[in-house]
């Protein structure tokens, strides 16, 4: 059983690691949004290892299905060229970008070893913790008021990102599907 | 089972290669991606302690965050929508006009 977890936990790392440097690397947008859809998924995996049932689920459903699709859909509507040759181009920017890199990592293993010895084995109760059942026992009572916020929170989003993307003459009004001639949008002002 | 420790060095990882596309790409739409790759590295670990504690409010920060994360990528596409309108492009080298 242990075996098969720590396969697991290699496959799907190795697979997560990979993935996101895909995406990081890839010269075309759409490719690397392929990647980042694979990449949540095997990350979908590791919180199944991690027996977060809900939490898989949700990332597969909010994650994978709905945001990249948004992301997948503004790609096709902008029609973005693609970038070339990012390492050739910015070679300095580059180099000096993963030794940035390399310097964080070198900072958060640090800071992190020095827990090393503090850090816990997997609770008993972690079975039940990760079930739809006790997420929403927590959800609809502890955290009601958070919840609440949030549906205001991504409904603002949306009329935001409406208001934001809308496009707008220089007189203020918006545009229309079928393009009016300009006298017609007088018309309908002064009706 | 295996220790908490792979977890975070997983998370630690993840975490880095999303910064390095941050400092490398030029692509706003890839940006966006990158900035996605960090927030997810950052859950991973939040879930990670979370069920090694026995204790659900990772898991509930976890979805949290998700939420928030799916109102801030509509957001942020609308921009660079907002952005491809007035520069015809979504390469970020051209946004100069607040560089001092």
């Amino acid at each position: 059983m242990l075996v098969m977890e720590i396969y697991a936990f290699i496959l799907l790392s190795l697979l997560a690691i990979a993935t996101s440097i895909g995406t990081v690397l890839n010269r075309s947008a759409v490719n690397s949004a392929l990647f980042m859809v694979l990449h949540l998924l095997t990350l979908a995996g590791l919180y199944l290892l991690l027996r977060a049932q809900f939490l898989a689920i949700i990332q597969v459903i909010v994650y994978a299905g709905a945001i990249m699709v948004l992301f997948l859909f503004v790609i096709m509507l902008l029609n973005v060229e693609e970038e070339e040759n990012i390492i050739k181009n910015t070679r300095f920017g580059f180099i000096g970008a993963f030794m940035v890199g390399a310097l964080l990592l070198g900072q958060v293993v640090y800071s992190l070893l020095g827990l090393a010895g503090f850090l816990p084995e997997l609770s008993g109760q972690a079975e039940a913790i990760g079930t739809v059942e006790a997420i929403g026992d927590v959800m609809f009572t502890d955290y009601l008021l958070p919840l609440q916020v949030t549906a205001i929170l991504l409904t603002s989003a949306v009329v935001g990102a409406m208001m934001i993307a809308e496009f707008t003459h220089a007189d203020g009004t918006p545009q229309d599907v079928i393009e009016h001639a300009p006298e017609d949008r007088v018309e309908e002002g002064g009706a | 089972m295996i220790s908490i420790e792979w977890f975070i060095a997983l998370s630690a990882v993840l975490f880095t290669i999303g910064a390095i596309g941050v400092m490398v790409r030029r692509n706003a739409i890839v940006l966006f991606m990158c900035i996605e790759l960090m927030l997810n590295a950052v859950n991973i670990s939040l879930v990670a302690f979370s069920s090694y504690h026995g204790n659900i409010e990772g898991h509930m920060l976890v979805l949290f965050a998700l939420s928030v994360a799916a109102a801030e990528a509509v957001v942020g596409l609308a921009l660079i929508i907002a952005l491809f309108r007035n520069t015809l492009s979504v390469d970020i080298r051209n946004l100069t006009l607040m560089r001092f």
